[in-house]
Order: structure tokens, then C-alpha cells, then sequence
């Protein structure tokens, strides 16, 4: 009871919705601190996963040692310390199929959460990240009963092994990156989306991340495949408690969408300020395929992400919208890259940030035509708003254009709040905190009515909660 | 009734005095125009009423109502029922004109400690207010004034004086840009608002057409921060025929 009490203090105290945490005692299985090889072994053998797995993550884990840490980005990333993060947690063995078989321990999570709710109204199915395990896993019966597969990747190379082995590190090999290596060597959890032929999954599947034990780094991976003329639109939302020590979520999300084929992927990224976020995304789309990233990052301490599509076929079509707010301490270092392969391809960037109370937002984009790729269309904006003097944006665009027949437009601009907006709308009975959230929402609307309605509310909300305070 | 009265206001903008003592006492249901040249302070008048941040006041007094409002930020002295109907209307890009006006209209409300306002109930009193105004119906589907003309701007401006109902109303500079039909529409519907709500109007002009379609009860004449002069209609056409050359020797 008194600890029940504590916690509630605490929790008004945090001042963080979401700033709630169980009870650690409980987990079954947690790998000491630092990441060896011996460390990489027993995660596997832990799965009982198959040899070829163990051996890509042998391999991943030999060359994660040899990659240096990029030297772009953020300054923040020096402060990342490998040593002192748990590389691998399993919360329960229990994987439950209904929501009366979920422990209730992580039933309360997901009560907060609100995912039984979301669930009934709106979703096609469930799949929540808990820890470094998925362990309530749900789909509706007639998305199985066409065939589609939505579950996480530790079953995935269990149940699917040809069709994980197929396109599994594909799109982004191991040696992509140090961070990707990493994830190579030490993943868990996930999800694996298999979308046949012709299939339509009209509402979208989704899956919530969340990191609960301190210093756990999360290293999902997911890979989706949609098969020729089929549509999905996947979603994740992440929320994770407050901790005194920083935590690292280094994701790998692999997509390959076939000829005609349509994904779209939507992520509201909210961890708690001190995560490093380091994701590497990348999409494939293949003849007339079209990949849609919606990208949103409000949370964490750093977020590298730049989500990535190549457009490998002729006629596919890649678009990017990408929306960051760097509150105090923050760094949203955010973007996109488009690479046109083919001929008739066409692009969309639109990205949109907000910097507020000294945070800071970065645009990096890349905008990529390989030599052949004859009418390719793109279209790059980026749009900063800057709502104080201590804050700051900075952009890095890069366009790499080998071919003369196409039609690139690019345009940036950098926006700060102006005294005779604010003015203007207080001389209407707002109050200076309204009327700037008033312009954020408008500056960002854009971009939010793309988002699933459910997201959109949410997501107005935590900007408002994040504006909190921003004036005076 | 309400009044507003305004008692030897001086304001700076940036160390230059702009104002130098104007004094005026507005009551409900009046019509006060404010004329004069470029650079009398006019429109800087409108912005100190307001409660602009730019402008300093260096002395008098603002009451409504008896109440001092002369420190007061713009958002609590729109809260006590002061318009203004901007020269220039700022755009809020991305803002849907409907849900500003609700917004709006809501911390209005709430001000007076009154519930906000039930949506379609809401939208049906808006859509009569643009029918007085001549506002097609997709003009609810725009952002605030982004991409308006200058007479939808203005028009739009007098459609929130008529969905915030305020006890006074300054029209700065209203018929500015207009043509004349939109001149019309404009005059007329911000006559019949106030009439209808009794509010009293301070509204400023550079030009006397606007007078052609509202009959002031006052006109004062401003010249370099001062009022010259004031009194009825008859002063509008002295402005027209001897211009505000004679107001300003008038002064020395």
C-alpha cells in the first residue's frame, strides 16, 4: 500500500503521463551489463534459436567491434555509454493469445496504456513490445484466414523460417551501420508482417514499444513484406517511464514492397527524455509499389532516424513526412532519403519541426537519382518553427542528382513566431499560451491530418502537454 | 451602459512619443469616427487600446466600465469586450477559420465563467453571420485569413465582431482596400452588428466614403497625436472640402 501511495507521488512528481513503472523483480532473465560475444550466445541459445541465426548474429556482433561510431550527428551520441546497458531482458515466458491470459503486472501497463480499448474500436491487431519479449500478440480472425502473418520476429524465425531467411538483412545488411550491427548481434522482439498476394488489411496493425527496465536497451527488428498488389498500414507508438540513467533503443525495420503493392508506416515516437534513439529504416519499393513513411518524434533525449525508401522499380512512388518537437535538452536530428533507381519514380519529403524552450531540430535529407532513372519527379520542403531565442534548427540537405531528364523541387524555410501573430490572437480573448499552440497546431496540421485519427488526437495532445509552459 | 473613456493617454513606441494626450469617452450604442492624415497616431491609437506589447504609455488612463484596463494584456481586455478589426489581419496558416472562431469564442466564454459553446448550434449562428457578410459556404474550410484577399480579410474581421459580440468595437481602418461593392457589405454588416448589440464603434478612416453608410455620432479629427477637433457629420464634409492642412494650422 505505502509503496502503491510512493509510486503515485512519484507519478504526479514526473509530470510525465506515461512516467510509470513495474515492479523489476519479476523478470525471469536479464543479461549483465556490456554486450561479449558469450552475451550474444546466450540470447540465442535462450530463443533456441537455429544455427543460421546465431551464426548472422556472430557475425553482426564481430563487425558492430570493428565500425566506428559515426562522427556526424549529434553531439549528444559521445555520451552514450555501451557498457553500462543491459543487452538483453525477458519479462515472461508466457506468450498469451487472449487479454485474460496477459499477467497482470503488464496488463496494468497496457490498461494505462490504453490498448484493450484501442484494441476493440480500431485496431486489426495487437502486438506489444514489452521489454525485449512480445508477449500479447492478437489478430483478427479473418486477416489469418487470408493469409496475413503478423507476429513478432523471434516466433517469425521459428514458425517462417524460408520467408524470414529470404529477405531478413536485405534491405539494411549488417554492415550498414554501427548501430544496425549492433542491433544484428542483439535483437529481439518486433514485429514480422507478411501481407500475400493481392491482400488488402484495411484497418491498421499496431504495436506499442515500450522500455521498462532502466538502462534496457530495446533492439526491436521488423521486417514487413507485401506481396504483389497487396496494402498495409502498420503503426507503433512508444512511450517509456522516466530513469535517472540514460537509455539507448536501437531499432532495424526492414520493408519490402512488392510490384503494386502499398505500405504505409506510421510511428509516434514519445520515449521519456533520456533515451537515445538510433533507428535505421529502410523500405524497397519495387514496380509501381508505393512506401509511405509518417515519421513523429516528440520524445527522447537524441533521435537519430531518417527513414529511408529506394524506389527500385520503375513507376514506384516513396513519400517521407516527418515531424519532430525538440523540447528543453533535446535533439530531434531527424529527415529522410529517397534514392530514385528507376525510371517514372517519384518522391515526396515534407518534413515539419518545432523547437521550443533551447531544444533543437535538425532536417537531413538525402535526395538521391541514380543515372537512367529518366522523369523522376521529387519534391523536398522542410519547415522549421522556432518558438524562442534559445532555440535553434539547423538543416543538412543533400541531393545527388546523375541524371538530367527529371523535376526536383527543394524548399526550406525557418519560422519564428511572430509578436503580431501572437498579438492578433490574444486581441481575440487567447491567452498567450493558446495562442501559441494555436500556431504550433496550425504550422503542424498538415502533417497530423495524415496521421490515423486515433494518432492525430493523441498527438495533439502530447504537443500541447509538451507546450506546457513555453511562454513567459 | 457601458463606457469606455480614454483620459490623457500618451504612448511611445521605441522612445518617440506617438500619442500626446488624447482623451475620448465612448458610450454603448455610439458611433465615433477618428479622422486624419497619415502619421496622426491613428492606427496607433487602435494598437494601445488593444494593448499592443510594442507601445508604451507613459501616462493617462484607460477604464471600461470604470475598471483600469490600462495595464491589461490583450487577451483579458478582448475578455472584457474590446474588438479590434485589424488594419491588417494576421494569417495563421494550417488554422481552420471555424476552429479559431470557436477557440476563440470559448475563451470568451470562459472569461465570464460560462460554458463554451455546443457545436452545431455554434456553426448555425456563424453561418447566418456569413450570410449577412456574403461569405460563401467553403469560406469555413480556409485557414485564419491565409490566402484572403484584402476585402475577405476585412470582411472576415467584422464576422468575428459579430460571433464575439463585444461591448466595443474599433474598426481600424475597415474600408481600406475595398472596393466598393465589398465597401458596402462591410459597412452595413458592422452597422447592423452594432446595432444589434448595442456596442459602441470607434472607427478609424483615412477617407470619408466609408461615411457615405454610417452616420457617425462623432467625428474627431486627429492630427500628430492630438485630437483637433470634434463634432458631427458636418466636420467630414469640412474635411473634404478643406483638407487636414487646416486642422494642423488650426493646432499652432
Amino acid at each position: 500500500m505505502a509503496t502503491k501511495q510512493q509510486s503515485q507521488i512519484t507519478e504526479e512528481l514526473t509530470d510525465y503521463k506515461y512516467g510509470f513503472h513495474d515492479s523489476e523483480k519479476d523478470y525471469e532473465y536479464k543479461s549483465g551489463k556490456g554486450l561479449t560475444e558469450e552475451t550474444v550466445r546466450m540470447i540465442s541459445a535462450y530463443k533456441k534459436e537455429p544455427q543460421w541465426m546465431l551464426d548472422f548474429r556472430l557475425k553482426a556482433y564481430k563487425i558492430y567491434r570493428e565500425k566506428p561510431m559515426p562522427t556526424w550527428g549529434s553531439p549528444f551520441l559521445q555520451e552514450i555509454d555501451f557498457e553500462n546497458i543491459h543487452y538483453y531482458i525477458k519479462p515472461t515466458d508466457r506468450k498469451s493469445r487472449s487479454w485474460e491470459d496477459v499477467p497482470a503486472d503488464i496488463k496494468n501497463t497496457f490498461d494505462r496504456l490504453g490498448i484493450p480499448e484501442a484494441e476493440k474500436k480500431f485496431l486489426a491487431g495487437v502486438g506489444a513490445q514489452y521489454e525485449s519479449e512480445t508477449v500479447y500478440h492478437s489478430l483478427q480472425k479473418h486477416l489469418e484466414e487470408k493469409g496475413v502473418i503478423f507476429v513478432d520476429t523471434d516466433t517469425a524465425v521459428q514458425k517462417y523460417p524460408d520467408i524470414v531467411r529470404k529477405y531478413f538483412a536485405t534491405v539494411v545488411p549488417i554492415r550498414d551501420n554501427k548501430l544496425a550491427a549492433l542491433n544484428s548481434a542483439v535483437w529481439s522482439g518486433g514485429s514480422f508482417v507478411y501481407i500475400p498476394k493481392g491482400v488488402h488489411v484495411e484497418l491498421p496493425l499496431q504495436a506499442y514499444f515500450r522500455i521498462n527496465a532502466e538502462n534496457a536497451g530495446q533492439f526491436e527488428r521488423t521486417l514487413i513484406i507485401a506481396e504483389e498488389g497487396s496494402s498495409v498500414h502498420y503503426t507503433e507508438g512508444c512511450t517509456a517511464p522516466i530513469y535517472a540513467t540514460d537509455s539507448l533503443h536501437s531499432a532495424v525495420v526492414e520493408i519490402i514492397v512488392h510490384k503494386d503493392a502499398r505500405v504505409q508506416y506510421t510511428t509516434v515516437q514519445n520515449w521519456s527524455k533520456n533515451v537515445f534513439n538510433l533507428v535505421t529504416k529502410r523500405a524497397v519499393a519495387e514496380e509501381n509499389a508505393t512506401m509511405m513513411w509518417l515519421d513523429c518524434n516528440i520524445g527522447s533525449k537524441l533521435t537519430m532516424k531518417y527513414p529511408s525508401i529506394y524506389l527500385k522499380g520503375k513507376g514506384a512512388r516513396g513519400e517521407i513526412l516527418s515531424l519532430a518537437l525538440a523540447n528543453k535538452d533535446q535533439h530531434q536530428d531527424a529527415g529522410g532519403k529517397i534514392y530514385h533507381l528507376a525510371p517514372d519514380t517519384s518522391s515526396v519529403i515534407n518534413a515539419k519541426s518545432v523547437s521550443l524552450h533551447g531544444g533543437r531540430t535538425s532536417y537531413r535529407g538525402m535526395l538521391n537519382v541514380a543515372p537512367g532513372a529518366e522523369r523522376s519527379r521529387s519534391r523536398v520542403t522542410c519547415d522549421a518553427l522556432l518558438l524562442d531565442e534559445q532555440s535553434s534548427t539547423d538543416t543538412y540537405p543533400t541531393m545527388q542528382i546523375d541524371e538530367n531528364n527529371v523535376a526536383i523541387a527543394h524548399e526550406a524555410t525557418v519560422t519564428k513566431i511572430s509578436q503580431e501573430q501572437l498579438f492578433y490572437l490574444m486581441s481575440r480573448g487567447l491567452s498567450e499560451q493558446e495562442a501559441s499552440n494555436m500556431i504550433v497546431n496550425g504550422f503542424l496540421a498538415p502533417l497530423i491530418k495524415e496521421f490515423p485519427m486515433e494518432y492525430a488526437l493523441e498527438l495533439n495532445r502530447l504537443i500541447a502537454m509538451e507546450m506546457e509552459g513555453s511562454v513567459g | 451602459m457601458s463606457q469606455l473613456v480614454i483620459k490623457d493617454l500618451h504612448a511611445n513606441v521605441e522612445d518617440k512619443e506617438i500619442l500626446k494626450g488624447i482623451s475620448l469617452t465612448i458610450n454603448a450604442g455610439e458611433i465615433h469616427t477618428i479622422m486624419g492624415p497619415n502619421g496622426s497616431g491613428k492606427s496607433t491609437l487602435c494598437h494601445v487600446l488593444m494593448g499592443h506589447p510594442k507601445y508604451t504609455i507613459t501616462s493617462g488612463i484607460i477604464t471600461l466600465d470604470g475598471e483600469d484596463i490600462t495595464e491589461l494584456k490583450p487577451d483579458k481586455r478582448a475578455q472584457l469586450g474590446i474588438f479590434l478589426s485589424f488594419q491588417y489581419p494576421q494569417e495563421v496558416p494550417g488554422v481552420k477559420y471555424p476552429n479559431f472562431l470557436r477557440q476563440a469564442k470559448n475563451a470568451l466564454l470562459a472569461a465570464k465563467k460560462l460554458p463554451p459553446v455546443k457545436i452545431p448550434e455554434f456553426v448555425k449562428v456563424v453561418k447566418e453571420k456569413m450570410k449577412l457578410l456574403k461569405f460563401p459556404e467553403n469560406f469555413m474550410e480556409r485557414a485564419v485569413n491565409e490566402g484572403f484577399s484584402g476585402g475577405e480579410k476585412k470582411r472576415a474581421e467584422i464576422l468575428q465582431m459579430a460571433v464575439f459580440e463585444p461591448k466595443f468595437a474599433i474598426l481600424d481602418e475597415t474600408d481600406s482596400g475595398l472596393d466598393v461593392d465589398a465597401l458596402k457589405i462591410v459597412a452595413k454588416g458592422a452597422m447592423a452588428i452594432a446595432k444589434e448589440t448595442q456596442c459602441g464603434v470607434l472607427l478609424i478612416t483615412h477617407y470619408q466614403r466609408i461615411l457615405n453608410y454610417i452616420a457617425p455620432n462623432f467625428v474627431h479629427i486627429m492630427v500628430d497625436g492630438k485630437i483637433a477637433k470634434t463634432g458631427g457629420g458636418e466636420l467630414v464634409e469640412e474635411v473634404e472640402t478643406k483638407g487636414y492642412e487646416a486642422f494642423l494650422t488650426t493646432q499652432e
